[in-house]
């Protein structure tokens, strides 16, 4: 950029664009050292969101990565307005935003040479709501390891069901869970990734049915938001209460790994899958 | 219509026609709706009520038991919700924790075992929203019921008598066959929370009833449910003899019709249903 067009608000937003501000520790990080850290904060280690794309890149071997059912896109069929507009406008302005069609990206691929079928949710788009077209993808990737043997990962990052698409997308939650106990009946390994957020209705169905439960460190994991609660239990809940590390504590997950770790974390647990 | 039925309908009690879906929320949460207990009371025989979850302890918002509706033997579940203050407070308002959950479940196992069809009654606001409800894993008692209730080898007939709150709902709804009283109401939020988020005022949960598509008719428009019970008068409260008839006899006319399938159709059939459900945009 010129240095005349240099104005107060382009310093602004230059400015921004160099940093990214950690949002634990609030510590400025360099955007560049942000991003080369995997959006991992290198002072807290927090873990900052991440999309599907940079997600796919992160955890499969280089060009193995073959996406399925891309072209299932939501739907709104309950014609939902509220006074921000119509579901559709919503949705629609969701996909020209991230370039995809559903908030989950589903494929297949390899990590360090294993084969797996993988659902990675997208926060980015709807808050990674689950919604009927979601649910499809999920159910559908489910069925294709089912068809080929192969072991299902799905990586969570959701605040629950789809509200514009009312109790469609609450069957979503019976739907893809369907899906989780055929696998289950076939002896087919399904491994469940938590990640910040995943709370509501997608942790009361297949986010917390993993034969393994891993999450990334600092995630909140709850099925009711801490707002309610607070309000049904008249008092301040702690504040690690629905953490990763609390759920860990309570014994709902198996470990929780660090994003730079985690491919090596799960095709080392596929090794030992001998079927 | 003829003149003795014109007759009929100016004897009956005077009914609001065209019933808002704010209406119906409010009827299904009526005062003097019949709740559990009461349709046990006038159909089951012989209840033998089963308590605990064999981990914690045993919950009261949630209750089975095996017992006998019209001669057909059942394992029978569902919401407690009390009617007398004293009685919510024991029963929590018909929200379970997944002590409730994993009764629930346990339950369903054994009928599994006994080969006994299952019949869940859903009422619930929703899941118990507390500190300790979260702390013994809500989410993973409901989780793994609708992953289990996918491959239960029997018959399981649910039947929506009042509020179906969302995944506290769910956690005990998924069934072969899906009935819903005609004024009862199924939802993925509570039209109060849904308005407070995306209306960003509670004020405009009249709208949010009307948008989330919550009723029996609407349900059963979206393949939802299978089956709408219609309620006599304003509402089920005016003649609950009359509703637990109704309920009996199309719990035992889907039970009959689900015993003709084996095993393996059942399952089939089941994951089928689930599968279907939902509409979304197939791009070429
Ligand atoms: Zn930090």
């Amino acid at each position: 950029m010129a240095w005349y067009t240099n104005t107060t608000a382009e310093k602004k937003k230059s400015k921004k664009q160099l940093w990214v501000k950690c949002k634990k520790c609030h510590s400025h990080v360099y955007t560049e050292e942000w991003k080369e850290n995997l959006n991992v904060c290198p002072i807290c280690n927090y873990h900052g969101a991440i999309s599907s794309h940079e997600r796919i890149k992160l955890l499969f071997d280089k060009g193995s990565f073959e996406e399925l059912f891309d072209h299932i896109s939501p739907k709104d069929s309950l014609q939902f307005n509220d006074l921000k507009g119509s579901y559709k406008d919503k949705y629609e302005a969701n996909i020209k935003k991230t370039g995809i069609n559903e908030a989950v990206v589903t494929g297949k691929g390899k990590m360090n040479g294993t084969p797996v079928v993988m659902a990675i949710m997208d926060f980015r788009f709807l808050g990674g709501s689950l919604g009927s077209g979601t649910g499809e993808k999920i159910l559908q990737a489910a069925n294709y390891a089912f068809d080929h043997n192969l072991p299902y990962i799905v990586i969570s990052a959701s605040g629950g069901a789809r509200m514009q698409e009312g109790a469609l997308s609450l069957m979503q939650m019976a739907k893809t869970c369907a899906g989780v106990a055929r696998l289950n009946k076939k002896n087919i390994p399904y491994i469940s990734v938590l990640t910040n957020p995943t709370t509501g209705g997608v942790s009361a169905s297949y986010a917390m049915m993993g034969d393994i439960n891993v999450s990334e460190p600092g995630a909140l994991i709850g099925f009711a938001g801490r707002r309610v609660i607070e309000q049904t239990i008249g008092e301040k809940l702690p504040d690690d209460f629905q953490t990763a590390e609390y759920l860990l504590d309570h014994g709902f997950v198996d470990s929780i790994v660090n994003r730079k770790d985690l491919k090596d974390y799960l095709s080392n647990v596929l090794s030992y899958y001998n079927r | 219509m003829g003149q003795k039925s014109d007759h009929a309908v100016m004897d009956k009690p005077k009914v609001k026609k065209n019933l808002t879906p704010w209406d119906i929320v409010q009827i299904s949460r009526h005062p003097k709706r019949p709740i559990l207990q009461d349709y046990l009371s006038f159909m089951a025989k012989n209840f033998i009520e089963l308590h605990g979850d064999r981990y914690f302890s045993d919950d009261k918002a949630m209750i089975g038991g095996f017992t006998e509706i019209g001669g057909q033997k059942v394992m029978l579940i569902g919401h407690n919700k009390g009617k007398k203050t004293h009685e919510n407070i024991e029963r929590n308002f018909g929200m379970a924790k997944p002590d409730g959950y994993r009764k629930a479940l346990r339950l369903m196992k054994l009928a599994q075992r006994f080969n006994v069809p299952i019949v869940t009654f859903i009422d619930t606001p929703g899941a118990f929203p507390g500190l300790e409800a979260e702390e013994r894993g809500q989410a993973e008692a409901i989780a793994k019921n609708l992953t289990e209730m996918a491959s239960l080898e029997v018959p399981v007939v649910c039947v929506v008598i009042g509020e179906g709150g969302s995944g506290g709902a769910l956690g005990i709804g998924v069934g072969d066959r899906i009935l819903m009283l005609s004024n009862a109401i199924y939802s993925v939020i509570s039209p109060e929370g849904c308005a407070s988020i995306l209306w960003r005022d509670a004020k405009y949960a009249p709208d949010a009833a009307e948008a989330l598509n919550l009723t029996a008719k609407a349900l059963h428009n979206h393949g939802i449910i299978d089956e709408i019970i219609e309620e006599p008068g304003e509402g089920a409260h005016t003649d609950a003899k009359k509703v637990a008839d109704l309920i009996e006899k199309a719990i035992l006319k889907n039970i009959k019709a689900l015993q003709k399938l084996s095993v393996d159709e059942l399952l089939q059939k089941r994951f089928e249903k689930f599968s279907a459900m939902g509409k979304f945009t197939v791009n070429k």
